[in-house]
């Protein structure tokens, strides 16, 4: 009988019908981790991410050639224009007439605006950039905005979030929505909320973006990885940021 | 890759050439579990009063199985007013930690720390990068 | 690109001890890792960390491969005199970097 129950239980799970996380239970990363890295990641001062956050400030307002603009020649100071921005991204973009990342507008305005090269997603320069802008929005909470030609893409990103994947044929779900609070070896597996990115992970002995993350959990369940600025990542970003709604903004955050 | 290295005690002794080292006046701060052992915050507190005649001249962290012993060499003095300094440190395994203070007087103090080291389950590989 | 940070209290008290933290961008390489295409890293690490105030010397460090990426130190100091702080790190090759800021002392 025991084992019957068992097995019954051993089927359920690996069904796994994802049950999404009911509003009120929703928490960020930073609440799984021990005080000893909460601590790195709440005091500016020894937190490393704000080494990035600075770097993008002096990046902010440095010429570009050959247009010679900045990113303050546009839009002032980040301080006043920039404070939730990442908090409603990713965002509808006319030009692609898809959804567009922080990160992915950064290297747009580059090029449109200032004649610019693109920067690749794991630069320094583009992650303290983003990291500058997005920490305008620190202490902020997550809104996704209500703009219905975002929608398909979103729910392309839930279709992703649910699929089955790679050799383990794990699903984002399988772990973050139905087993987050349990352990996965030594560590704690979080709810998956990118409420801090770009963040400083110890792991990385570095900053890095959510496309990193995500690429980090597609070949752990060993699959093929979308290339860094693949579209699938964007529509999974805003999906997770809908599921993240009303959650604080943490840029940078730091995770173990 | 094979390294040699010497043990925690021969590591001690190079830092002290050969004086004896006693247990007390050092508060070792580490936590004895860690989520990563890339950056375990540390700090260290010697007991002085920091005075011109009686201060901390150095305090230093080793450890027994990194590839090697030495961790870091701190230099305070008089100035310092309190000898404390706090450190992010790497622990390639679980291991004992030690922190040893020199005083003005040419005497050495030490505490130790036992440290487990957890690992994540789900790592980057770093073909990635 | 290499960013540092330090934070020192703007005003003191003559007498008061004060904290001090310091912390730049390095990747403080060990020698030990080995890269993706199976061949050892050269080591490439902040090995010296000095803190003056005014000219003299009130702090200083040698660091090994065991401190973390991005070297984080935090130590104290008595507000003497108003004036400049220095931080200079040094790494393997000889290269410094270095930041500096002001206090007024009352």
């Amino acid at each position: 009988m025991t084992r019957l129950v068992l097995l019954g239980l051993l089927a359920c799970a690996s069904i796994g019908v994802a049950a999404e996380i009911p509003p009120q239970d929703r928490r960020s990363g930073f609440e799984f981790m021990s005080p000893q890295t909460q601590a790195m990641q709440s005091e500016e001062t020894s937190n490393p991410g704000m080494l990035w956050v600075a770097d993008g400030e002096r990046l902010w307002s440095e010429p570009q050639a050959p247009a010679g603009k900045s990113c303050a020649s546009c839009h002032a100071e980040a301080t006043k224009s920039m404070g939730g921005v990442a908090a409603r991204y990713p965002a509808f973009d006319e030009e692609t007439k898809r959804p567009i990342d922080l990160m992915g507008r950064i290297n747009q305005c580059r090029a449109k605006r200032q004649g610019a090269a693109s920067l690749t997603y794991q630069s320094d320069e583009l992650l303290a950039l983003t990291a500058y802008v997005a920490n305008q929005s620190h202490g902020m909470p997550i809104t996704p905005p209500a703009d219905s030609r975002l929608e398909p893409f979103r729910e392309n990103g839930r279709a992703w979030f649910e699929r089955r994947l790679g050799q383990l044929q794990l699903s984002c779900a399988a772990c973050h929505d139905d087993r987050w609070g349990a352990r996965l070896g030594g560590s704690v597996i979080p709810q998956g909320h990118p409420t801090g990115y770009p963040l400083y992970r110890l792991e990385w002995q570095n900053m890095g973006s959510l496309q990193r993350r995500l690429r980090g959990c597609l070949v752990g369940v060993r699959a093929q990885p979308f290339d860094f600025g693949a579209p699938e990542y964007v529509d999974i970003e805003l999906f997770l940021m809908e599921r993240a709604r009303g959650l604080t903004m943490e840029t940078p955050a730091v995770r173990p | 890759m094979k390294i040699s290295r010497p043990t925690l005690d021969e590591a001690i002794n190079s830092f002290t050439s050969g004086a004896s080292v006693r247990e007390g006046r050092v508060k070792f701060e580490i936590s004895p579990l860690v989520e990563n052992g890339n950056a375990v915050p540390v700090s260290v507190e010697v007991e002085s009063p920091m005075t011109a005649t009686d201060h901390v001249k150095r305090i230093a962290l080793f450890n027994e199985r990194n590839p090697q012993a030495d961790v870091v060499v701190f230099h305070l003095g008089p100035r310092s007013g309190r000898a404390r300094v706090s450190t992010r440190i790497r622990l390639a395994a679980s291991q004992t930690v030690v922190a040893l203070a020199e005083t003005s007087d040419g005497a050495f103090w030490s505490a130790r720390a036992k440290v487990i080291v957890t690992l994540a389950a789900c790592i980057e590989d770093i073909s990635q990068q | 690109m290499t960013r540092a940070l330090v934070n020192v209290p703007k005003t003191a008290k003559r007498g008061e001890i004060i904290e001090i933290r310091a912390m730049i961008q390095h990747v403080m390489e060990t020698g030990y890792r080995e890269g993706p295409n199976g061949v050892t890293l050269p080591r490439n690490i902040i090995k010296r960390f000095v803190c003056k105030y005014g000219a003299e010397e009130i702090f200083s460090a040698e660091l090994f491969p065991a401190i973390a990426a991005n070297p984080y130190m935090a130590f104290s100091t008595v507000a003497t005199e108003s004036g400049t702080l220095t931080f200079e790190w040094t790494d393997d090759k000889g290269a410094t970097q270095s930041a500096s800021a002001e206090i007024t002392v009352t």
